[in-house]
């Protein structure tokens, strides 16, 4: 038997991290909730949640002492998971506020466009532009649950990150994929079976990295 | 395609689901995190639970049961009730909430709405708003707060337009009218505030079965629809509501039998 992944799950002080900490552990990882950098060094993978905007987060992450060590770690090409705020980040900038985000990613983070209602909250449907291991045993066009206002928009540079549009009025991108550094906008602790083969899946991917 | 959501809503107190007509002479129906489990195996598309309670001393009753349900069921969860700081509406994510509704002391306060968006984003903020229809010929709804029993004398539609400027994501409408009752949706309310409002608007109170769902949508414009004594009693299985729905040609996420 393979020994269990130990995942970190950066907590900067928002939101709700008891459903990702339990969807985790139901696939077999073991889950620290970190908020400071000495607490990654024993983690194979990192987990970024989060919901809501930029700034105040990117503010938290600085406060925490994180920003560095997040970037080394998007640097070193190490399992990296971004949910939701969490893939936002990994882009240059956010529309929202204006903030600086990681810029791992070229391109901004835009607010939904003909959107008929906003924000996008609910199950909608992911539908891939690639295969790609995270999607492993799920169905093309599966519905997965959103809660946002603002996508990242990776510019035409970095296109081929993108791995899944999701349409709401306009279409955005839903999932990207770079290595092993993942961002989806959907929130898999909260979509069902779907959701937790999706959890599982980023396990398998970290254990192979 | 964004699906029309099915929402059952576990009214919370002292522990207990309870369910009462127009918010009064309420009955046991459960324990709350068995229910939600339940609720999300059979194609729940996110829960709601109300603390109907809501006195501050019993508040941790709240967060140990919304805990217990997010470790539980892995579907999207409101909880509000009695909610009146962002400190409040923090431990109560924390807890595992996904969004938090705001009601009375919105009302009372309606600075609270834009502090807790500004602090946690306004997908997280749900503002519940409770309508009584007023007497006359023109259709017009009073605000109401403390769980119905007080009226406001404010226009429900124009406190719905203000808190969404403040900062709600969501809005939760019930009929006051027809909660509990089974005499279907007040969906002249409901596409009173959703022809206002751009953000989706939960449809609540007096669901009896399918096909009033179906008319809060269709008709009212709601993008999520709420029920409890259907559910709870098993009236009506939330997938036979959904296939009512998708019979209807509304969008909507259908769940395999036996998943969790």
């Amino acid at each position: 038997m393979s020994r269990r992944i130990r995942i970190a799950v950066v907590d900067y002080g928002a939101g709700n991290l008891v459903s990702i900490d339990e969807a985790l552990r139901s696939v077999g990882a073991e889950v620290t909730v970190v908020t400071d950098a000495a607490a990654l060094r024993d983690a194979d993978a990192l987990v970024v949640p989060g919901v809501g905007a930029a700034a105040p987060a990117m503010a938290r992450i600085e406060a925490q002492g994180l920003t560095g060590p997040i970037r080394t770690w998007l640097g070193s090409d190490r399992p990296f998971l971004g949910i939701c705020l969490g893939l936002q980040l990994l882009l240059e900038r956010s529309d929202e506020d204006d903030a600086s985000t990681l810029g791992v990613l070229r391109g901004h983070t835009v607010r939904l466009a003909d959107a008929p209602t906003l924000p996008h909250i609910g199950w909608n449907q992911v539908e891939r532009t690639r295969e790609h291991d995270l999607f492993t045993g799920i169905e093309d066009r599966a519905d997965f649950y959103f809660v946002h206002s603002y996508a990242g928009a990776p510019a035409a540079t970095d296109a081929a990150v993108v791995l899944a549009h999701t349409e709401h009025g306009g279409r955005f991108v839903s999932a990207v994929a770079r290595g092993p550094m993942l961002g989806i906008q959907f929130h898999p602790e909260r979509s069902g079976t779907d959701g937790l083969r999706l959890l599982a899946n980023f396990v398998t991917i970290a254990r192979a990295a | 395609m964004l699906r029309r959501r099915v929402i059952p809503c576990l009214d919370v107190a002292d522990g207990r689901v309870v369910k009462g007509t127009r918010f009064v002479d309420l009955v046991d129906e459960g324990d709350p995190p068995e229910l939600a489990e339940r609720y999300a195996a059979e194609g729940a598309d996110e829960l709601v639970f109300l603390d109907i309670a809501a006195a501050p001393e019993r508040r941790g009753t709240l967060l140990d049961i919304v805990e217990r349900t997010a470790r539980r069921a892995f579907i999207p969860l409101t909880a509000g009730g009695g909610v009146r700081s962002v400190d409040e509406m923090r431990a109560v994510l924390r807890a595992g909430a996904d969004k938090v509704s705001l009601n009375t002391a919105a009302v009372a306060d309606p600075t609270l709405v834009t502090a807790c968006a500004a602090r946690f984003g306004r997908q997280a903020v749900v503002v519940a708003i409770d309508a009584r229809r007023r007497p006359g010929p023109e259709p017009s709804w009073e605000l109401v707060v403390k769980g119905g029993r007080e009226p406001t004398g404010r226009d429900a539609v124009a406190w719905a337009e203000e808190a969404v400027r403040l900062g709600a994501g969501e809005l939760l409408v019930t009929s006051i009218d027809r909660d509990g009752t089974g005499t279907g949706f007040d969906t002249a309310l409901l596409r009173a505030i959703t022809d206002r409002v751009r953000v989706p608007v939960i449809a609540s109170g007096g669901a009896a079965g399918p096909a009033d769902l179906v008319a809060a949508i269709r008709d009212g414009g709601a993008d999520a629809v709420l029920a409890a004594s259907i559910f709870h009693r098993r009236v009506h299985a939330i997938a036979d509501v959904k296939a009512a729905m998708a019979a209807a040609g509304l969008p909507v996420r259908l769940v395999p039998a036996a998943v969790a």
